[in-house]
């Protein structure tokens, strides 16, 4: 009886939570947060597919966030006169053929055993082939770079619609996941969560160095909105129109995604989180229906990432951060309930609304408490205090974490168990 | 030969201390793998807490180095040490433990230990701020030039005295660690939880001892780790997550469960990071008088550049797992 | 129709110890044959390897005399060739109607795009195996479970439950491990008919490794006695029985 109930009595306290947050700070405010908070349901709906259906641990949800924002930028920035007008066009177009020569290679030495070449000196072959080619790359890429960060400072964008950019951000997402889950899906889960670790860093690491594509930590500003700017026509309808946007994306993400959870897929998924063996022993192919779960996870997540970084207007690649774009979103996953979508549009909305809350609020009490620290002992207020209130909230994610673990491990929204005639 | 003597300082020195710090991190978290059967991503916490137990003891007593004759981070090493083990049994008693006992997923424990990393690290931060700090504040970093006697050597080896102590450390701490496991009842112990968990439990080994040893060994290690590595540079505090990336690279790539794997796992990971990074163009250099004039030598000719160099561990991560996924001492993996 | 197995010198080595140790044997398309022996003796290695949970060292193993050695389970599945295990691997947090529905391989709503490009394509397909399970839940009688949870069946009614999902997908042959293991004598009557059933009426090939004697006597002809990785004799359960040889690897020499 209360758990059919539930859903309905939480969002209206979120309906309610949201009242006052427009009571008290305004409604372009307001905006800006629902705005955001639905980019990150998106996020936390990719995420409860990998862990609630596949029980697959994604540590690495900042890097399809940052190359989801990427691909959205590169796409649909305006373009770059200063870039098109010169030659570096055609020398990066060289250089592309040079990968792609590159690629075939390492690709023949790969199947040099077809010939008879030994295993053990086809592995060291290609190791040998790639090392020469890859240094080949990056000596005729690095001059084409330095040109381009010259003239132009970085290769802009192509100027395409927003939603193709976005679309992009999401298919790249998922070849990058085709990818990682190839390598890492058959082993350990611990090892997938170490892998997606690694692969967010590299991501960021790329993006932020990379002058030439991403115009690196000099940001690429002010990004495209697929509805009219608060330039046109002011911050509450803009921001109102774009959240309109992302809450219908949120719709048809959930209503498919429903739908695949109640279909013989879902079933399907069901039968293997319950019993690995069994469903191996009956048929159905293990590996590849979680590899199928993890790319459309990611996915969303580069979709969700596209959708973020173009709302923020700034590709920023310092200002991706684990803890904002990973660890955020699996507090958001579980405590809204894994395995349940509902669960993890709640959990989005509900744990980024005391999230942004939650700055004013510890800025506030570490500065009063400073103040009656100074006034009563004589403290001396450290200078970076704002930076340090702010770490308090990291301390607070962390301990979410454990506590909802510990004591409510299927979050407030656990999955529905479905009734067949 | 200055050249030589470059790759020695750029290549050798500097991978063996980084791959020391790396060999002593990943025991510890082989042997949580092991004992504990999960991947415990607060590790890297731990060190930077260690490092921070030191730091506090070097601010309260700035002179109890020059006192001996040592670093005075050195000094109060062993005091943190205990300190950041007794974190580490604290830890897992009020975090991990209970899950253990409710038959959790592996995975979901390493959840939990992302909990605890943030928990840390935020703390951290919140009482120490986020700026980097010098541990030589108070004295002098001994640093010693070595000459080589060779004609067309200009150039001098470069060693500090935390490297030399970290070399000394590591060495005592292997020997020691080699025979607890070997000569010990409780290593023996160690080895047997590592093979059969549920069989030692009936067997009459005590579990929760073996579990308070490895949190020992491990947290101690880590403090150890951390504390050495910020006297080498300085002490940061996102040390954290920059070095877990790494640790677990060295581990995997050992064999998980093996603590003679993490050592060797932690020199490979570090050596491939300095040889990665390394100008080789350098050595292409004496030879440029005698090529012709139509060959240009390009100016650095490194596998990595320097801001990609955590791409390193994160590529043997992939290739161990691609090409051999119980690492060199073929570890558990499944 | 029904499909006969045939291993030939079957080896399988776990570290220092050999489990099966050069095993030949035959099963007749058709049959219910039994497979007995002591414990250790290897039967579930064997049902392992031709199972397709491990691979042999050495040897060849013919399915409908297809080379199925060193093939995944999964695939078998898809030949026909099933297998059950000892404790029942049931789906415990879904119902029974739901054991039995998830698994027909290829169903096209497992597939993503049909089932949200194509739904009235998959709504067909899920009224047919929805009739199917419901037709398998009454053959077995288990109509009064079929919308409670896996889990909660009893070990009789999980073992019909396992049978069952060998009739979704018209099996041709099916490995029975320990079918008798934890069941009460009356459910035990109930699943031992509907073998015979499945075997007369539908004719499923059934290969049995059983030691409740009673139960073998009553589905197995013939039986095959396995000792020590290998195959010692096999024949009619009367024969066996008597067989001095055979007393002797199960009781130990003591007659």
């Amino acid at each position: 009886m209360s758990v059919t109930n539930r859903p309905f009595i939480l969002f209206c306290g979120l309906g309610l939570m949201i009242a006052l947050v427009f009571f008290k700070l305004g409604t372009a405010f307001s905006l800006r947060m629902l705005a955001e908070a639905t980019c990150y349901a998106i996020l936390a709906l990719g995420l409860t597919i990998q862990w609630g259906y596949a029980g697959l641990f994604n540590a690495g949800i900042m890097g399809f966030v940052a190359i989801g924002g990427f691909m959205s930028v590169l796409l649909t920035y305006p373009l770059n006169e200063k870039f098109w007008q010169s030659d570096s066009p055609s020398a990066l177009g060289t250089v592309g053929l040079y990968i792609f020569a590159a690629i075939i290679l390492v690709y023949g030495a790969s199947q040099l055993h077809r010939i008879g070449v030994p295993r053990k000196l086809k592995n060291l072959i290609t190791a040998i082939v790639f090392g020469i080619s890859y240094l080949v790359v990056i000596t005729a890429l690095n001059p084409v770079a330095a040109n381009i960060e010259a003239t132009a400072g970085f290769i802009g964008g192509f100027g395409l619609p927003v939603w193709v950019g976005w679309a992009a951000g999401g298919a790249v997402a998922g070849i990058i996941a085709y990818f990682v889950g190839h390598i890492c899906l058959g082993l350990r889960s611990d090892y997938l969560a170490i892998a997606t670790l690694g692969i967010a860093e590299i991501i960021k690491a790329v993006l932020k160095n990379a002058d030439w594509l991403t115009h690196g930590t000099l940001t690429v500003s002010p990004l495209p909105w697929p509805v009219p700017t608060p330039n046109d026509i002011g911050f509450i309808a803009a921001r109102a129109s774009y959240l309109a946007v992302t809450s219908i994306m949120i719709v048809i993400i959930y209503v498919a995604l429903t739908r695949a959870y109640n279909a013989p897929w879902g079933r399907m998924m069901r039968a293997i989180r319950d019993n690995e063996i069994s469903s191996a022993s009956m048929g159905k192919n293990v590996n590849k229906r979680r590899l199928e779960i993890f790319i459309l996870g990611s996915v969303l997540m580069g979709i969700g990432g596209a959708t973020l970084i173009s709302f923020s207007r700034i590709f920023d690649p310092s200002g991706f951060l684990p803890l904002n774009h990973t660890f955020l979103v699996w507090v958001m996953m579980i405590l809204g309930g894994a395995g349940n979508n509902l669960g993890a549009i709640f959990g989005a909305l509900f744990v980024y609304i005391i999230w942004t809350m939650s700055e004013p609020v510890t800025l506030f009490l570490f500065e009063s408490f400073a103040t009656w620290g100074k006034d009563i002992f004589g403290w001396e207020i450290p200078t970076d205090l704002a930076a340090r209130a702010l770490q308090m909230r990291v301390f607070i994610i962390g301990l979410t974490i454990t506590l909802v673990l510990r004591y409510a491990p299927s979050g407030v929204l656990p999955e529905k168990i479905a009734k067949h005639d | 030969m200055n050249e030589f003597i470059f790759f020695i300082n750029k290549v050798v020195i500097s991978g063996s201390v980084i791959g020391s710090i790396y060999a002593m991190g990943a025991i510890g978290v082989t042997l949580v793998f092991a004992i504990l059967r999960f991947a415990h991503f607060a590790h890297g916490d731990l060190m930077t807490l260690g490092a921070f137990f030191s730091y506090i003891l070097v601010v309260l007593f700035p002179e109890a180095g020059s006192f001996i004759g040592l670093p005075t981070g050195f000094v109060m090493l062993p005091i943190a040490m205990a300190l950041t083990a007794i974190v580490a049994i604290l830890l897992d008693r009020s975090f991990y433990r209970p899950l253990r006992q409710n038959n959790v997923k592996p995975v979901v424990m390493v959840m939990a230990s992302i909990g605890v990393t943030l928990m840390i690290q935020g703390l951290i931060r919140v009482f120490a701020g986020p700026s980097s700090r010098n541990f030589f504040f108070a004295e002098r970093k001994d640093i010693f030039r070595i000459e080589l006697p060779f004609e067309l050597a200009s150039r001098k080896i470069v060693v500090t005295e935390p490297q030399l102590l970290l070399f000394v450390f590591i060495t005592v701490a292997v020997i020691s660690l080699h025979l607890f496991l070997t000569r010990s009842r409780l290593g023996k112990a160690m080895r047997a939880m590592s093979d059969n968990p549920d069989l030692s439990r009936v067997s009459g080994i005590n579990t929760t001892m073996v579990v308070w040893t490895t949190w020992i060994i491990a947290g101690s290690l880590a403090a150890a780790a951390g504390t050495l590595l910020s006297l080498d540079v300085t002490l940061k505090p996102d040390l954290s997550f920059n070095i877990l990336l790494p640790i677990f690279a060295a581990a995997i790539v050992g064999g998980v469960g093996h603590p003679y794997g993490a050592i060797a796992g932690g020199f490979v990971v570090g050596f491939a990071e300095t040889l990665s990074v390394f100008n080789w163009a350098i050595f292409l250099r004496p030879f440029r008088d005698s090529l012709p004039d139509w060959i240009d030598l390009p100016n650095k000719l490194a596998f990595v550049p320097t801001e990609y160099k955590i791409t390193v561990p994160f590529v043997i991560l992939v290739v161990i797992l691609i090409w051999r996924p119980t690492g060199i001492f073929k570890g558990q993996v499944l | 129709m029904a499909a006969g197995i045939k291993v030939t010198d079957l080896c399988k080595s776990f570290g220092g110890v050999r489990a099966v140790d050069d095993c030949t044997l035959e099963v007749a398309e058709g049959s219910i044959t039994g497979l007995i022996g002591p414990n250790g003796a290897g039967k579930t290695t064997l049902f392992n390897m031709v199972a397709g949970t491990y691979a042999p060292c050495e040897g060849e193993i013919l399915f409908d005399n297809e080379d199925i050695t060193g093939i995944a389970s999964d695939k078998l599945f898809h030949k026909g060739l099933l297998r059950t295990f000892q404790i029942a691997h049931e789906f415990s947090n879904m119902t029974a109607l739901e054991n039995l529905m998830v698994v027909p391989g290829n169903q096209a709503g497992e597939n993503l795009l049909t089932t949200w490009f194509k739904p009235s394509m998959v709504r067909d397909q899920e009224a047919d195996i929805r009739a199917k399970a419901n037709e398998v839940i009454k053959f077995l009688n288990l109509s009064h479970v079929k919308n409670e949870l896996a889990g909660n069946l009893s070990g009789g009614q999980k073992k019909l439950l396992e049978l069952g999902r060998t009739m979704m997908v018209d099996a041709k042959t099916v490995l029975l491990d320990e079918v008798a293991a934890g069941v009460n004598r009356t459910l035990l009557n109930d699943l031992s008919d509907n073998i015979l059933r499945l075997n007369r009426e539908v004719g499923y090939t059934f290969f049995v490794i059983e030691h409740d004697m009673d139960l073998i006597a009553k589905l197995c002809d013939p039986v095959i006695v396995m000792a020590q990785g290998s195959v010692m004799t096999q024949g009619n359960i009367t024969d066996i029985r008597a067989n001095k040889q055979v007393i002797e690897a199960y009781f130990g020499g003591a007659a």
